[in-house]
């Protein structure tokens, strides 16, 4: 086990919320009837009516139709389901994604290259913005689709998805956007903003893990890619889960701008603790908070290698991540950073916190002085001048 | 704790033994680069009679195993003579560190090699090279493909930065396929020279750009 932690890892995953919890207890231990239509049992009609109302909250908070959200094992389920149910229902062969996706649109874009599909990646700035003129040059008779996510994993740069899914309408090419970390954190308005397809993720927004969904527009051509039985609209088979439902809405429920308000301003507080408190201290990704995911903060430390720095924090009860090699199972630097240009060496000296509503300033004080002395000590064995 | 490293692994990481820079070394050695994401330089003094190294410093940018593997392997070489000290292998380090994780050995390997490297330079400084072969193209290439191209993290001659060597008497030029003015030129030129320039027969090494 582990002791006390400052946890800055929600992009990787949040903790629950207790109304979340709350609100999902009785569908294991009183509710568990399946899901079944209104000629069925009482207690089967008592879970249809709490999916409907899980999916109706989802869908009204996004101002999409319900029947428009499809619930799913999370978002890599619904990245999965929206980009090779597509490539199952159309005759189209050229996708394009942007260079630096989850690795769930990513490694599925690769496997459809595979199957024969041809694949173009849109380069970003050294921000972590796609190039838009690039993509409306690639946009092409046989273009299937164009998926571009809306918040980075990663630098947290949120991208303006109302333009790129106008272009891609202009050019009639389905669009698809992996929204799992801007749900509820950045606006978003399916009914006046024309995305094709938006994937969703519950345990990054405070709901439970093994739950996410599919926005699915109405009359976009996309086939099933599991079978079985007639579940979600006869898109994805399988018990629906409705604990994971029903607490998915809850998160989204509950969620507020006020939230937003704070983890901005602990945003605020430990990016001008870091860089300019110091030295060697760069900030990746955008430097216009209004572009950015409300809790990213990465920089790079320079002279430092990364994995050193997340196990020192670690060891002194702070969670954390590195875009370094030597932290990943591939042994290869990040691509979201390689993507924006970075060097090696910079990417390698990465380290990522992103925090949430349960996170507090003292937390962020507490964040920078621990900086300040591992920096410190690396830098003093470090060979690097 | 999640991070598979022994608590030997731990402690020599949070504070790792003979560490910094020796004030006139008789000898160091570089291994590996930032754009690796690894790197080791290693500074050792030895006594000219004894041949006992007298003192062993090692500074580290990398991660847990490459700290933990200079520290312990700086421990291990201290008061042993160069010719004892050439034997220790990262299976020795790996053995005293308690297990290094499978993925993180490569990292572990560059410290020893540090070592190594750093004695074949006292060496070849200090005239105790036993078969002393002229340095030839292959000798050269041997050395340089140690050297990282910061670019893109492999070494300068499978990425054919270095384009063409020449030697006359003692001379080792080396051609190198960057601008004077490109950001990592010193950079490069410096660890080229760090390279060859320890060689028995050699007396001085010039690093040529590409022009512009």
């Amino acid at each position: 086990m582990y002791s006390k932690t400052i946890y800055m890892d929600n992009a990787a995953s949040t903790r629950t919320d207790p109304a979340v919890v709350d609100a999902m207890l009785p569908f294991f231990t009183e509710h568990y009837a399946v899901a079944s239509s209104q000629f069925s049992h009482s207690p089967g009609i008592y879970s249809r009516e709490a999916l409907d109302k899980a999916r109706t909250g989802i869908a009204g908070y996004v101002n999409a139709e319900p029947d428009e959200i499809i619930f799913t094992s999370g978002s890599t389920e619904a990245n999965n389901l929206a980009l090779k149910g597509l490539a199952l229902a159309n005759d189209k062969k050229h996708i394009i994604c942007s260079s630096i996706e989850h690795n769930s649109v990513m490694h599925t874009c690769r496997w459809l290259e595979k199957q024969g599909f041809e694949l173009t990646l849109i380069p970003v700035d050294s921000e972590g913005f796609i190039d838009i003129g690039f993509l409306e040059k690639e946009l092409r008779k046989d273009t299937l689709l164009v998926s571009v996510q809306h918040g980075n994993q990663e630098v947290g740069s949120v991208q303006d998805i109302v333009r790129i899914s106008e272009l891609c309408r202009e050019h009639g090419v389905i669009f698809h956007s992996d929204a799992s970390l801007t749900l509820t954190h950045m606006p978003i308005d399916l009914r006046n903003t024309p995305v094709d397809l938006m994937s969703f993720s519950g345990h990054r927004i405070h709901g439970p893990k093994g739950i996410g969904a599919l926005f699915i527009r109405k009359g976009t051509p996309l086939q099933k890619i599991m079978h079985g039985g007639y579940s979600e609209f006869d898109m994805r088979p399988g018990t629906e889960n409705i604990p994971g439902a029903v607490g998915f809405a809850k998160a989204v429920e509950i969620a507020s701008d006020s939230q937003n308000r704070m983890v901005r301003a602990l945003q605020k507080q430990l990016v001008a603790g870091l860089v300019s408190g110091i030295d060697g201290v760069a900030l990746n990704g955008p430097e216009n908070f209004e572009k950015r995911l409300p809790g990213n903060v990465n920089v790079s430390f320079d002279r430092i290698e990364g994995e050193s720095v997340v196990l020192h924090f670690d060891m002194q009860g702070i969670s954390v991540i590195t875009g370094s090699a030597c932290f990943s199972r591939s042994l290869e630097p990040s691509h979201v950073m390689m993507a924006m240009g970075f060097s090696h060496e910079r990417a390698h000296g990465s380290i990522r916190f992103t925090m949430s509503k349960f996170n507090t300033s003292d937390e962020i004080d507490q964040i920078i002085a621990v900086s300040r002395e591992v920096v410190e000590n690396l830098r003093k064995i470090s060979p690097i001048t | 704790m999640s991070i598979p490293y022994s608590d030997k692994i731990l402690s020599h990481f949070k504070h790792p033994h003979n560490v910094g820079k020796l004030d006139s070394p008789d000898a160091m050695a570089t291994e590996g680069s930032p754009a690796c994401g690894d790197m080791v330089k290693l500074y050792l003094n030895v006594d000219e009679k004894t041949k006992k190294i007298t003192d062993i410093t090692f500074e580290s940018y990398g991660c847990a195993s490459n700290i933990a593997t200079g520290s312990i392997i700086t421990d291990m070489a201290k008061g042993k003579t160069i010719e004892e000290a050439k034997n220790i292998n990262w299976k020795e380090a790996d053995k005293e560190l308690g297990g290094l994780p499978a993925v993180k050995v490569h990292c572990a390997v560059l410290a020893v090699d540090a070592l190594k490297t750093a004695i074949e330079n006292y060496e070849h400084q200090h005239g105790l090279v036993k078969n002393k072969v002229a340095t030839d193209e292959t000798i050269v290439l041997k050395r340089l493909s140690r050297v990282i191209n910061p670019i893109v993290g492999i070494d300068v001659v499978k990425t054919k930065l270095v384009t063409d060597i020449s030697i006359t008497q003692g001379t080792v030029t080396v051609q190198v396929d960057l601008p004077p003015d490109h950001q990592f030129a010193n950079n490069v030129k410096n660890e080229i020279m760090e390279r060859i320039e320890p060689l028995w027969d050699v007396t001085n090494v010039v690093v040529v750009f590409k022009e512009t």
